[in-house]
């Protein structure tokens, strides 16, 4: 019974987005075109080949990485 | 990763950091703004029944929609600088910035794939009161999501409710209570919020005056106006408030940056406030380094005293109070903060020491110290301090602070006025007729956007050297990259969010020309 009304709304929810986005206006389409390259180029792009964690990159482990920043700290002028 | 650090990467990296603020800020305050307009209008639509309403509520919603979509994730570019040219800075703070940074995201994630998914497959889909709720959930919700960015910005200007561990070499949160309660954070929040929905309420009535001025949906234009107007007029006093609020929180907790918003080099009691004036290259000089003096001013006697503690005769500190000390006025001077700050730097040393002589107890009594109040606060609290050599670097840039303030200050006030005069003509039943003045309001629609950019460059270039006030300096924050590789990147964001904004604006203007669609009887 339970798992019934579950697939239910689950169904319910599944059609109010898959309709939403099937009804979509033109402008609509345009900006969904537009986010899907914007977060190509944010989180594949950028992020792979750009901005790289440096300080995970570069020590393997939190111990490392604090010895490290702690020099940093004590050394910069 | 952090040796040899020289000027042209510290610069190259802020620019880099500012560039991405300023165009992530272009779409976010009208997100905040107009998403309140959109649930207003709602509301009157599901009380009156009047399907006019819920015409011109889509149609707004429409522009809300595009500003959203296109400025979405553009935050998370920030995020990443964070870890590649920010990386000392990133571990100092710890999670003190990531906790509200996280709850942000969280929050942000399901507001987005549910009630802004309501909002706009919603209509004659789910009950018109369900719709209502889920309009008034993204308004607060965006909101909401800006205060967690704010609390965590507010940190750098004020660190609060955490303790320095040696051992990490972090900052680790001990009171998330005072993190979100900082007094930096509330004023920024409430003066951030209005500025937003300053913008989009002139942005609506900007677009409505277009439509009069075209003759066009002459009944949607008046009842945009209407809302817009209020909400403007209400929002623009309150952001006059909130500005007086911030300003007197800057006062306590970033004096030398208050200082700098006046070009207040001398302290004194009455202290008039600089109502306007221009400033000249040179004329003052503090260490060896020249600051501006004033050509011309015009000020208000006395009212610099008021609007910073109530009373007209009190004293407010200027530049040099911070620099050499003002013993009679409780104000250290820069040479024993930076003697309490070499101190705390001198007991992160010891603590090394011990810990690579493997003198565990003597490690353990030095951690300890770290947490001790009366270390943190008479001691830890200046460490940004030892960095820094020369006392007049920790001045700002008088003449961008004194300029951005004055100019924002200038803008916040015309908005009143703006809003009051447009209302003024709307209920005098002649605002058609004032063409000039609908010329005006919509040629005023990118005013707020430079107010509230001039609120950041502000609230960021005003509280140089520090990245985090007090505690360290940009130059300690900042990872050693090739200061050609920051140029790089900052010439991609400046072509990504080029064409992100140039898409944003001719998406909407085909839009705002298309108009709202057509009745449905």
């Amino acid at each position: 019974m339970a798992r019934n009304s579950a697939a239910a709304i689950f169904t319910r929810v599944f059609s109010f987005y898959r309709d939403g986005f099937r009804n979509m206006s033109d402008w609509g389409r345009k900006v969904w075109i537009i986010i899907i390259i914007k977060l190509f180029v944010i989180f594949v792009l950028l992020r792979l080949l750009f901005f790289p964690d440096l300080l995970k990159k570069n020590f393997e482990n939190d111990s490392e990485r604090g010895n490290y920043i702690r020099e940093h700290l004590i050394n910069s002028e | 990763m952090f040796e040899n650090i020289d000027l042209s990467l510290v610069n190259w990296s802020r620019g880099q950091f500012a560039l991405t603020a300023v165009y992530h800020w272009l779409f976010v305050p009208l997100t905040l703004g107009l998403s309140f307009i959109l649930a207003m209008m709602e509301t009157i639509y599901v009380r009156t029944g009047d399907p006019e309403w819920k015409r011109l509520t889509k149609f707004w919603m429409k522009l809300f929609g595009i500003n959203f979509a296109i400025g979405v994730a553009t935050g998370i570019i920030l995020e990443f600088e964070f870890g590649t040219n920010w990386s000392a800075y990133s571990w100092f703070v710890g999670d003190i910035f990531g906790t509200p940074l996280a709850i942000e995201g969280i929050m942000a994630f399901f507001l987005e794939s549910t009630f802004i998914a309501v909002m706009f497959f919603g209509w004659n889909k789910v009950s018109k009161r369900f719709h209502l709720v889920s309009t008034w959930l993204v308004a607060i919700g965006a909101n909401l999501s800006a205060l967690w960015i704010l609390v965590a910005n507010a940190w750098m200007q004020n660190p609060a409710g955490m303790v320095f561990n040696p051992e990490t070499a972090r900052n680790e949160m001990n009171s998330f209570w005072e993190v979100l309660f900082n007094p930096v954070a509330a004023d920024k929040f409430l003066h951030t919020i209005t500025s937003g929905f300053v913008l989009a309420s002139m942005f609506v009535v900007g677009i409505s005056s277009w439509f009069l001025l075209k003759k066009r949906e002459v009944l949607m234009a008046k009842r945009s106006i209407l809302v817009a107007g209020v909400f403007g007029l209400l929002a623009s006093v309150m952001l006059a408030l909130t500005g007086d609020m911030s300003a007197k929180t800057i006062a306590k907790y970033q004096p030398v940056k208050f200082s700098s918003f006046e070009a207040l080099y001398n302290g004194r009691e009455n202290a008039p406030l600089v109502a306007a004036g221009i400033l000249r290259k040179e004329g003052e000089k503090v260490g060896e380094r020249h600051l501006p003096s004033f050509v011309f001013r015009i000020e208000i006697p006395g009212f610099l005293s008021v609007l910073t503690t109530g009373d007209k005769n009190a004293y407010v500190p200027g530049i040099n109070d911070y620099i050499y000390g003002n013993p009679e006025r409780g104000i250290m001077s820069f040479s024993e903060k930076k003697e309490r700050g070499e101190t705390a730097r001198k007991a992160l040393l010891d603590y090394k020491t011990a810990v690579d002589n493997g003198e565990k107890e003597k490690a353990l009594d030095l951690a300890e110290q770290f947490t001790s109040e009366g270390f943190r606060e008479n001691y830890f609290r200046y460490f940004g301090y030892a960095y820094i050599d020369k006392p007049e670097d920790i001045i700002p840039n008088v003449q961008v602070s004194f300029y951005t303030f004055h100019l924002m200050v200038m803008l916040g006030f015309l908005f009143i006025l703006q809003f009051a005069v447009v209302l003024w003509l709307l209920f005098a039943g002649s605002l058609e007729r004032y063409r000039w003045w609908l010329w005006v309001m919509l040629l005023s629609i990118p005013l707020p956007y430079l107010a509230s950019e001039l609120g950041w460059v502000l609230a960021e270039m005003g509280r140089q050297p520090w990245i985090i006030q007090d505690l360290m300096p940009v130059h300690i924050g900042v990872t050693s990259l090739k200061a050609g590789n920051v140029q790089v990147t900052f010439w991609l964001f400046a072509l990504l969010f080029t064409a992100l904004l140039a898409a944003e604006v001719s998406i909407m203007v085909k839009q705002v020309r298309k108009g709202p669609e057509k009745r449905e009887d």
